[in-house]
């Protein structure tokens, strides 16, 4: 080991009680980070679990994200072109040759798309009014994108196919309107169609918005309920990688001209409120570790007054001023190392009984959801040696630039 | 002619305060290879000071010093350092060792600090030099098993470790018996006569300042005296 190592340690040794104070304060710190950070993370990716299961990873619908330009406009595209009194025009919307775009989606690998017709109705039942998405499927390919199957508590996708107006609702819906499997509601559409729908099924995403105002039908029944048959205004995409969707939503908006949105952009809001939970996460353990320096930064302070007589004689002897910063910086770094790997051990117990803890929400009963990764043990050593070096070696320098004789001369 | 190993040209040093304290003023000095020279006064009449400028450790408020040739005036913290360990050996009038370390490894430290020697070649010097100071009983000791005169001689054998050109003592033998204080004596004396090397002590004994080459003596700073030491 390196002479200055040993000094650094032999000081160390001189201070046990205090050190392991410190030791402690940095062991907490870090430790309460990774059990923290994988019960955040954990909560966050079981969230994003539960969304993107119950909303397709990308949703391309009969929309631009920016206007055709104007003929006009296109003929002279750098003059300074008003036009007043105009008409949109009434086009029958939908996706164009929603067909060969799906089977070219297919053919990407990767990737598995099914088409649907979305559409405002509202489902009647015992004189209840309920406004839903409702949304026209094929269960077939239904099945590749979408979570519904395995959402379902009550019926079977196919059973679509056997009433003559079937329909699958949310479990929040159905209880809103009291209504139950076999029960039959009236469905009217803006385009003033009415049908009487019969309930063949129920399922539960465990997301309200999504439980309470979607319902599902066959595509068929849809386009008739709206009156536009053989239109589709939304191909939903399932890909491999949740986490790749929005890199594959802009190439797919690049080659198709519509409007590609991936989960994540769908839900930007609520991912900025994940993002704050990370700052305030960090800002806490941050905390913690700040609160540790202090503790380091006072014992390596008392060891420089202590060994004043040290430093001298060290100097003295030929010792250059960075020799003596890294003699008590090192003394911190090794405070703040014993800590972490002390923390590390903390935060692994602290995960294993918060994985050991049952929760129950909505009459499920389940553990902690945990995420642990290697970055967090890494990352928590890092906050950990920055914190405790940088503590160390604001006293460190000051040792460091100590004159010997002063010390000399103070201690005859 | 020999080679000036130390040279100090019109050296002050004043403490600043509200009242600033003189240490020592006007001291100009040659000393060469193979010189033992004693540095006499009464208590408070500037040695230590001297001696920390002389050493390097302390930077004069006028005049300079140049070490082997040297000018220091220029020098940063870590440049004095580097000549400190490299030609300079110095014993301070209160002994101090590393508490933590045992008596040879408080010789060791500037040998290993140089990074010259490996370890084991380390090792056997610093067992030579305390041997040589009478202390090979107590090389495995740390500094709280050692008696005052013992813990001088160790601090002695420190400053004697990277083979300096020029040894600064101060006061090495106050806290020696008779019969150890002779043995340091004679060492410092072989020092210089022997290896040339320079010598430069300070002490209250006559008889010693008398056995030295060079007696200089100080009163209130200043040099009063600067002749061949008679015995
Ligand atoms: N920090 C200080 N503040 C004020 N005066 C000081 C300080 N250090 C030393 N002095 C004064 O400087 C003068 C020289 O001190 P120095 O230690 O060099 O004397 P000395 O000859 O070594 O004495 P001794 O034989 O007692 O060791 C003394 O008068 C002392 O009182
Ligand atoms: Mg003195």
């Amino acid at each position: 080991m390196g002479l200055l190592a040993r000094i650094a340690l032999a000081h160390l040794r001189g201070r046990v009680r205090q050190s392991l104070v410190s030791v402690l304060g940095v062991a907490t710190g870090v430790g309460f980070f990774i059990a923290v950070a994988a019960l955040m993370e954990g909560s966050q990716r079981d969230f994003i679990a539960t969304l993107v299961d119950a909303i397709p990873h990308i949703t391309i619908r009969d929309e631009f994200r920016n206007p055709a330009p104007q003929p006009i406009r296109a003929a002279n595209p750098d003059a300074a072109v008003q036009l007043d009194g105009l008409k949109p025009k009434d086009e029958l919307r939908g996706i164009r040759n929603a067909r060969a775009r799906l089977a070219a989606l297919d053919s990407i690998s990767g990737l598995v798309a099914a088409p649907s017709l979305r559409g405002q109705v509202v489902l009647r039942y015992g004189g209840k009014d309920m406004g839903v998405s409702l949304i026209g499927i094929e269960p077939a390919r239904e099945r590749r994108v979408s979570q519904l199957e395995a959402d379902l508590v009550q019926g079977r996708l196919e059973d679509l196919h056997t009433a003559a107006n079937a329909i699958i609702v949310g479990t929040v819906l159905a209880e809103k309107l009291g209504a139950r499997v076999g029960d039959t509601l009236l469905a009217s559409s803006a385009a003033g169609i009415r049908l009487r729908v019969k309930v063949v099924g129920l399922f539960r995403t465990g997301v309200m918005g999504v439980d309470r105002g979607q319902a599902y039908a066959l595509l068929k029944k849809v386009q008739v309920l709206q009156e536009r048959p053989n239109v589709i205004n939304e191909i939903r995409v399932k890909v491999g990688d949740v986490y790749q969707a929005a890199v594959i939503a802009r190439d797919l908006e690049a080659r198709l001209g519509y409007r590609a949105e991936s989960w994540d952009e769908a839900n930007e809001g609520f991912l900025d409120a994940l993002r704050i939970r990370n700052i305030i996460l960090y800002s806490v353990v941050g905390a913690i570790l700040l609160v540790a320096s202090f503790g380091i930064f006072n014992i390596i302070s008392t060891v420089t007054y202590e060994k004043a007589r040290d430093i001298a004689i060290l100097k003295a002897l030929g010792f250059a001023e960075r020799d003596i910063r890294w003699i008590f910086t090192a003394e911190g770094l090794v405070v703040g190392a014993i800590g972490a790997a002390l923390g590390w051990g903390l935060g692994y117990l602290l995960c294993r009984v918060l994985s050991q803890v049952e929760i129950t929400l909505q009459s499920e009963t389940r553990t902690l959801p945990l995420y642990e990764a290697p970055a967090f043990y890494a990352l928590a050593l890092g906050f950990a040696l920055a914190s405790a070096g940088f503590a160390a070696y604001l006293p460190a320098r000051r040792a460091a630039r100590l004159n010997p004789v002063d010390i000399v001369r103070g201690a005859q | 002619m020999r080679r000036v190993t130390l040279k100090a040209t019109g050296l002050a040093r004043v403490l600043p305060g509200a009242v600033p304290v003189t240490l020592v003023r006007d001291i100009s000095l040659e000393v060469t290879a193979g010189e033992f020279v004693a540095i006499t006064g009464p208590s408070g009449s500037g040695k230590s000071s001297l001696l920390y400028l002389l050493g390097l450790l302390d930077r004069p408020s006028a005049g300079s010093v140049e070490v082997d040739g040297q000018p220091t005036a220029d020098m940063s913290g870590d440049q004095l350092a580097a000549l400190r360990l490299a030609k300079l050996g110095f014993v301070f009038q209160f002994h101090f060792l590393l508490p933590e370390f045992s008596a040879a490894e408080n010789v060791m430290v500037p040998l290993q600090r140089a990074g010259r020697l490996d370890s084991r070649a380390i090792a056997e010097w610093a067992a030579g030099l305390l041997a040589m100071l009478g202390l090979a009983d107590a090389a495995d000791k740390r500094p709280d098993q050692l008696s005052g005169g013992q813990r001088q001689r160790v601090a002695i054998a420190r400053a004697l470790a990277n083979d300096p050109l020029v040894l600064l003592a101060d006061e090495p033998t106050g806290s020696l018996d008779s019969v150890n204080a002779r043995i340091v004596w004679e060492s410092f004396a072989d020092l210089a006569h022997k290896q040339q090397k320079t010598v430069i002590v300070v002490t209250h004994n006559a008889a010693f300042a008398a056995a030295a080459d060079r007696r200089v003596h100080l009163v209130d700073g200043r040099i009063v005296s600067d002749r061949p030491a008679t015995a």
